[in-house]
């Protein structure tokens, strides 16, 4: 793992992983296979994971957790919340009205993709998925945002909510775009960097503008 | 042993030179006369850059050798730096008359990455800039509820991405089918004319952001601006490109080459931007029958 060899890991993650030395003997009782513990363990260990990668994220400090065991439960999570929060607009016509789901849920995961692919071809030694991953979870503080946002609209929906909104919306767009960038970042080589942050920016600021316009009818 | 050095050096940069190398005071003269002749032949190079096309096609060619199915031939459609993107932009909105901006910048490593950012920056800069401006002009209004108008996006990704792919497609296409009949003219590739193109679309991204100012003069005073600059950039890639052709077949090349330009800023500025109002004191006409009807002015 080339991009792995600089990250250092900070003393508070825990190792976690099974190390089986295949010495002994061979007979199947002895091997522990995760299709005989309970369902309930094996959904566990999952929420366990994605949980701990949001705790990562709202917290980013150097660590490798999020790049080793990618997953792209949290993102799918966060993206279908996002998506279903974003709907209910205001709509006199369906050519005025904010983003479908459908709009919504291509713009993030295609948005995603084709960073991932730009960071890719200008050099850089992050995994396919690993970068998915890592874009997809910093989505994260723009979710809470946008629960933030739709709670302020109950409330009113006249000047000051709007100036309460942009403030939460702009202060939520910088964390996850540092967030992205402090883990992306160290995979590109150094005089290119500039060029990878940049599309990462470009994405959250369209995720926060959606976040931002929506509009309660 | 510097010296030593120095003619060395010398020598592999000027290899025709003869070379003296026993005594000192003969290798004096023959540093002086390199060095006066080391800018001219760099000036030669600059003012021939036109007819350079031989040498940069070869270049280019062996650069690309990965087939096509393979990662690391689109790898070297981003092959560039920080600085060199920000250099390329730079060439794109000040016009350096008498250069010729894909010799100049782009010296055979045409990159993908400007033209498709620039593109996708363009895209969401007019439309929120369009939703923008037409959220502050009808701000007032008592009947005017906000709405997003998510849809124009995907209208103005398409406008634009159309137009950044498929008129320098025809421009490349139109350039090769004069090109097997005029023998003199300078072919660019495809990416080198994309390339061109998307660059030159960076000064609309500022011009977007200013076109929220609710005035029309002030408005088509930045359409004229932005189309002299960007327009000259175009120009002065092209006309070296079409100039040995024949006479009324060049001008109309290049004056097509503007005229979309232009049509594509007019028609940006009139689909995304609701006119502005006018402050006109509202008149009262008494109508024929009696009532007053209030008439309004746009």
């Amino acid at each position: 793992f080339p991009g792995l060899a600089d990250v250092s890991i900070s003393q508070d993650i825990p190792v976690e992983g099974e190390i089986t030395v295949p010495v002994g003997s061979q007979s199947p009782d002895e091997d522990y296979s995760t299709l005989d513990e309970p369902v309930k363990d094996t959904i566990m260990r999952d929420l366990k994971a994605v949980g701990k990668k949001f705790v990562h994220v709202m917290y980013p400090r150097k660590s490798s957790a999020l790049l080793r065991d990618w997953d792209l439960w949290g993102p799918l999570v966060l993206c279908v919340s996002l998506a279903l929060m974003l709907q209910g607009g205001s709509a006199d016509s369906k050519d005025d009205g904010g983003p479908q789901f459908a709009e919504v849920f291509v713009i993030i995961w295609f948005g995603a993709v084709v960073i991932t692919l730009n960071s890719k071809l200008l050099g850089g030694t992050i995994s396919f998925f690993q970068s998915l991953c890592v874009l997809g979870y910093c989505v994260l503080p723009l979710t809470v945002a946008m629960l933030v946002c739709r709670l302020v609209l109950l409330a009113s929906a006249g000047t000051i909510s709007f100036i309460i909104r942009l403030i939460v919306v702009g202060a939520m767009f910088g964390w996850s775009t540092l967030a992205s960038t402090a883990f992306l970042a160290d995979s590109q080589p150094p005089n290119r960097k500039a060029l990878v942050v940049y599309p990462i920016f470009l994405f959250y600021f369209v995720i926060s503008w959606m976040i931002l316009t929506f509009t309660p009818q | 042993f510097a010296e030593f050095d120095d003619a060395a050096n010398l020598l592999a940069a000027n290899p025709d030179a003869t070379t003296i190398s026993i005594d000192e005071p003969v290798e004096i003269p023959k540093n002086q006369h390199s060095r006066l002749q080391e800018p001219g032949r760099e000036e030669d190079d600059e003012l021939l850059g036109t007819d350079d096309s031989d040498k940069t096609e070869l270049l280019a060619g062996q650069k690309k050798s990965a087939p096509f199915w393979t990662f690391e031939y689109y790898q070297t459609f981003f092959d560039v730096d920080t600085y060199q993107v920000l250099d390329r932009i730079k060439g794109s909105v000040f016009p350096v008359p008498g250069k010729n901006f894909v010799r100049l910048y782009i010296r055979s490593n045409p990159d993908l990455y400007g033209p498709f950012w620039i593109c996708a920056t363009l895209v969401f800069t007019i439309a929120v800039s369009g939703n923008l401006s037409n959220f502050f002009i009808h701000l007032g209004k008592p009947t005017y509820h906000y709405v997003p108008e998510f849809r124009k996006v995907s209208i103005a990704a398409t406008t634009i991405y159309a137009y950044a792919w498929l008129v320098p497609l025809a421009l490349w296409g139109f350039l090769m089918w004069r090109n097997s009949k005029v023998m003199n003219i300078v072919s660019y590739s495809f990416l080198e004319i994309v390339c061109v193109y998307g660059y030159s679309l960076f000064i609309y991204i500022p011009t977007a952001i200013l076109w929220i100012i609710p005035q029309n003069v002030v408005r088509w005073v930045l359409v004229v601006f932005s189309l002299c600059l960007s327009g000259s950039v175009l120009v002065m890639t092209f006309w070296p490109a079409v100039r040995d052709d024949n006479r009324r077949i060049a001008v109309a090349t290049v004056a097509t080459i503007l005229l979309l330009h232009a049509l594509l800023a007019v028609g940006c500025l009139a689909y995304f931007f609701d006119a502005p109002e006018l402050d006109i004191p509202v008149p009262i006409i008494p109508a024929h029958n009696g009532t007053t009807v209030v008439t309004k002015s746009h």
